[in-house]
């Protein structure tokens, strides 16, 4: 199914299912542990033995020696497997660095060996026995330093890395009133409840996976390149996911070295990667140094806004586009963007959650916050006054819909916003000072083309197939609310199998494209079914309704368990984009506000409460959509005060890689959380009149807490995150 | 992890009588620490003496009015016993600022009192640490040290001692119960259980080879107004940056000790006999040695401390 024009009333529209807080399908499978994940699946295959990867000790520079001798002949070891004997193996080009390396390094952690055991504890204590002789070189590590490097790099996903509109310089500096200032943001590291995992089987030339990944295609398409085998030969399993953030959208070393080890051994092979090995063998979400300039009119309208971003990652690797946001969110005529890209020798920069934007909004809504200031203006009016209803680059295209200042003056109200006092400092309660702030929350709405397939047989009972995945987000639910409203049956009579290679080809989970692709796709199977049903029953197409388990035209009905009869019936469709998102510019909008606690005597930053309001068109599923959000808004205040994988500049690595060091929020952090989704329905988006939701949340909310430490202490700090350390030298 | 052979001991002489027996052995309670570094082979023990059945698990009075913890008791049990709420607080609150209610079930006073620093260098073999691997030098100097030690460190180690129940102990002139390997029995006071780095950043205590502790034990009560105020860069599950154990008494003195700045629980009796937290603060912390990203400590120290008399005034 082609979807070229905007969407008409459809079935999706009756909302029996879909938009319903329906539980999560999933859900008990998970409380109760039997929701089988990767490096769980002792069933799947016999004969497994455990593999365990050495990672590199240096960042940079080349491995003069390795003796596996003693590894080899541990307890239990059945091989050890290096680049020197693993065969041929390429590195997918979707990914930066060799995911087995030697003898160069390209960063710290990165796969040199692996180590095959009958135990994963033989397997480990054995990897200790490897003896590495580095010869170390020097390497870039500090992207302050290598700023002045940094090149326009190559034009990518997210577009050309420069935009010009208009006279930026000439506006800026005739402006009457202007900010140019610079925020950094750190490495940060996804941090996924379950560890990138693989399970590797060779049989005859194919090679099956069961892993832990988002994208299955891609999985597929980066395993046969890797190994120069056809992709028919390529079998990947992800049926659930412990959290991705962007970290399983690519293969990682636990796929290829899981499968170098099987091949290498004869036997299937099992890799997890251990906590600390996530933050430096994967892949994380790069630094930024960001510069705003803003100028504006003593009525608060923007004249002139610019925003570049300097960023780094290895040779051949992608910037953080931090600054493209600025290329849509306010009004303003003159304009620029630029995008840099240093070269770094640490692990891979990487998309995690909402790339981009999650960085890009941590600065320009604190450069909106102090422009408020300087404006005398409260900073909810200031951004209404520059919102934009067209593409501010090009202003003959306009948003598909766009309910910005819905969400600012809903999430006001909703807050209690009106009792903030715009003077820092002004409210305190025993020994905290407290603040509110706010931010908007921005992320562009992507869409990808996305296959099921949909089945009913006998019994009545419809089966969705599709290769999308479920990272915790939901994607099982709204799969089967979607074939439920289409086929009109409860949900209890639908079956959703999903991370499958072998199933069609879906948008998979990312760039919060998944809910809104995934659940068209399972609409233009339905659609095709809802056909071959009513042909079979010989009803015009046209003229037929589907409810409580039946198919009706006029006054006739027939079940569908009887149309499918024994030998069922199914049909496969795709959903194919088609130019709505060029014609329009397609977003997802909010307004985020947090009151935050500063101890006027140790400075430490307790969040009290966060409330926001959302518009992202359709809303499939408040219940799972909310928790999306939550755990969005969570990650956001962990961006705010304490996520910072920090480098050791001399010798390139992230220190404090595991949970104890690398702090994300815990339950004590994060207080109430009052998410309010705007009623809307987006006709270009697709079929299902969705969007994004769940890297929106995110957007925006490091932010909000930031403009809240400003207000309660008067301190402002353009670093993130705010640590103490950084307060208790400006407080009084 | 490497492989060890594992026993039970039978009482807490016989636990230290094995300890030297079979060389390479450690002794085993909660193993909230332990197994966590035996995974990453920090520590390689060749043998394991479980303790865990010795009966050291009962918080009693004794004569004269203090009180004394089995070095089994669970830092869970040991937080919630009704004596030391009452009489302790500022023990009971340390505690449970630490660590989280997993690890307090299964964590032991003893062993409380030796867990390892959480230097990020100490943790990761592939880097110098003079406490993992004597004479290989110190990473963490020079390196990200924003929340290592300020008070008497040295050149090979600023390591800090983690544990917030210790710096409580401290503050109550805790002592520490045990027995040789020869049998015989000693309380070591609280203020000479841990050692400063020095030269031997590995030698951690005053233990001897073999020696086990039995218990933990308070003196009488001193009473006075009890606080713990940890300052952690999160609300929860989160080493202190600094803490405070204080017990203020109502004309105003106190006793004072400090965590997150040094290889021991921190505390200058001499600063006790000063008033306001500047002075105090300023006695406290004499010869600070900070790096660029930890001297926040010292004023923070200060500002903490303030916070605590104010809160004890009421």
């Amino acid at each position: 199914m082609k979807f070229d024009t905007p969407a008409t009333t459809n079935p999706i529209d009756q909302m029996k299912v879909v938009g319903k807080p329906h539980d999560r399908i999933d859900g008990p499978y998970k409380t109760t542990g039997t929701a089988p994940y990767a490096y769980e699946r002792h069933d799947v295959v016999p004969n497994q033995a455990y593999g365990y990867i050495l990672g590199s000790a240096i960042a940079t520079g080349r491995i003069k020696s390795i003796d596996t001798s003693a590894a080899a002949a541990a307890p239990g070891v059945v091989k050890v497997v290096t680049w020197q004997n693993a065969g041929a193996v390429k590195k997918p080009d979707a990914v930066t660095a060799k995911l087995l390396g030697g003898p160069e390094i390209e960063h710290y952690d990165q796969a040199i060996a692996i180590v095959v055991a009958d135990s994963f504890e033989q397997a480990r204590a054995a990897a200790k026995l490897i003896v590495v002789d580095y010869a170390r070189e020097k390497g870039a590590y500090d992207l302050k330093a290598a700023k002045s490097s940094a090149i326009k790099p190559q034009p990518g996903y997210a577009g050309d890395p420069d935009t010009a509109v208009g006279d930026f310089a000439g506006a800026f500096a005739k402006a009457p009133v202007t900010l140019d200032a610079t925020y950094t943001t750190p490495d940060q590291c996804h941090s996924p409840m379950e560890p990138h995992a693989t399970i590797a089987h060779w049989d005859d030339g194919k090679l099956t996976v069961w892993t832990s990944n988002q994208m299955i295609q891609w999985a597929k398409r980066d395993l046969a390149e890797a190994f120069g085998i056809p992709q028919e030969s390529v079998h990947v399993m992800s049926p659930y996911i412990g959290g991705g953030f962007g970290s399983k959208l690519w293969i990682r070393s636990d796929a290829i070295m899981a499968a170098v080890a099987s091949r290498a051994c004869g036997r299937p092979v099992r890799v997890t990667l251990t906590r600390p090995m996530m933050y430096n063998n994967t892949t994380h979400r790069p630094a930024t140094i960001q510069r705003i300039r803003i100028g504006a009119d003593k009525a608060g309208h923007i004249t002139a806004i610019g925003h570049e971003s300097w960023s780094g990652d290895l040779p051949g690797g992608q910037p953080e586009t931090a600054a493209n946001q600025t290329r849509l969110l306010y009004a303003g005529k003159n304009r620029m963007t630029a995008t840099r890209l240093a070269v770094l020798n640490l692990p891979e920069g990487n998309a995690m959650r909402a790339p981009g934007e999650a960085p890009g909004l941590m600065a320009l809504e604190i450069a909106m916050d102090e422009m408020a200031e300087k404006l005398g203006m409260d900073p909810v009016e200031f951004r209404i006054v520059n919102d934009t209803q067209v593409d501010p680059e090009n202003p003959d295209k306009p948003f598909s819909h766009r309910d910005l200042i819905g969400c600012l003056r809903t999430g006001a109200e909703r807050f209690g916003w009106d009792k903030r006092h715009a003077k820092p400092g002004a409210t305190r309660d025993g020994r905290w000072l407290v603040g509110m702030g706010m931010a908007a929350a921005f992320r562009g709405n992507i869409t990808m083309k996305s296959g099921a397939r949909v089945g009913i047989d006998k019994k009545g009972v419809v089966t969705v197939a599709t290769d999308m995945t479920d990272i915790g987000t939901g994607s099982y639910t709204i799969i089967a609310q979607t074939a439920a409203e289409m086929m009109g049956v409860d949900m209890d009579k639908v079956v959703v199998l999903l991370g499958d290679s072998s199933f069609p080809v879906s948008s998979g989970s990312g760039g919060q494209w998944g809910g809104n692709s995934s659940t068209a796709g399972v609409y233009a199977a339905c659609v095709a079914l809802r056909d071959r049903i009513a042909q079979k029953a010989g009803f015009n197409t046209a003229e037929v309704d589907f409810a409580d388990g039946k198919v009706t035209s006029g006054n006739r009905g027939v079940k569908l368990s009887d149309i499918a009869g024994i030998e069922g019936l199914s049909a496969e469709d795709s959903i194919e984009f088609g130019d709505l998102g060029e014609k329009y510019a397609q977003a997802t909008f909010g307004g985020h506000f947090a009151e935050v606690g500063v101890d006027t005597a140790t400075g430490e930053v307790r969040v009290r409460r966060m409330g926001g309001a959302f518009a992202a068109g359709r809303i499939l599923n408040p219940k799972s959509a909310r928790s999306q959000v939550i755990g969005a808004m969570t990650m956001g205040t962990g961006a705010a005060l304490m996520e910072d994988a920090v480098v050791d500049q001399r010798f390139g690595y992230f220190v404090n890689h595991d949970l104890a060091e690398y702090h994300v929020p815990v339950h004590a952090d994060i207080p109430h959380q009052d998410v309010y989704f705007m009623p809307e329905v987006d006709d270009k988006s697709s079929p299902m009149k969705a969007k994004g939701v769940g890297e929106l949340g995110i957007c925006g909310v490091a932010a909000a807490v930031a403009n809240a430490v400003y207000n309660a202490c008067g301190v402002r700090i353009r670093d993130y995150p705010l640590t103490l350390d950084k307060l208790i030298g400006e407080m009084v | 992890m490497k492989a060890f052979t594992f026993e039970r001991a039978h009482s807490p002489a016989d636990a230290a009588a094995k300890a030297v027996a079979t060389p390479g052995s450690t002794f085993i309670a909660g193993g909230t620490n332990l197994l966590d570094l035996m995974k990453l082979q920090i520590e390689t023990p060749r043998h394991l003496i479980d303790v865990n059945r010795l009966g050291l698990d009962k918080i009693e009075g004794v004569d004269g009015g203090g009180v004394r913890i089995g070095a089994l008791v669970r830092n869970t049990d040991l937080a919630a016993d009704a004596r030391v709420r009452k009489d302790y607080g500022v023990l009971s609150r340390a505690l449970l600022a630490g660590a989280s209610g997993q690890l307090r079930n299964k964590a032991t006073t003893a062993g409380n009192l030796l867990q390892r620093t959480r230097c990020p260098y100490f943790y990761d073999t592939n880097q110098a640490c003079n406490k993992r691997k004597p004479g290989s030098g110190c990473a963490a100097i020079g390196g990200f040290n924003r929340n290592l030690a300020i008070m008497g460190t040295s050149e090979a180690c600023i390591a800090t001692q983690p544990s917030d129940m210790a710096v409580a102990m401290r503050v109550l002139d805790a002592g520490v119960e045990t027995v040789k390997p020869d049998g015989t029995t000693r309380t070591i006071p609280i203020a000479d259980f841990h050692r400063l780095p020095g030269d031997t950043p590995n030698i951690e205590t005053n233990l001897i080879p073999g020696e086990f502790i039995t218990a933990v034990t308070l003196p009488k009560p001193i009473g006075g107004t009890h606080i713990y105020q940890k300052v952690r860069d999160r609300a929860s599950y989160a080493f202190a940056l600094i803490s405070v154990a204080a017990v203020v008494q109502p004309d105003g003195r106190g006793r004072f000790a400090f965590g997150g700045l040094a290889h021991k629980p921190w505390r200058v009796e001499a600063a006790e006999r000063l008033s306001g937290a500047k002075e105090i603060a300023g006695t406290v912390l004499a010869g600070a040695k900070t790096t660029p990203q930890n001297a926040f400590k010292v004023p923070l120290v200060e500002r903490t401390l303030g916070a605590v008399l104010a809160e004890a005034k009421g």
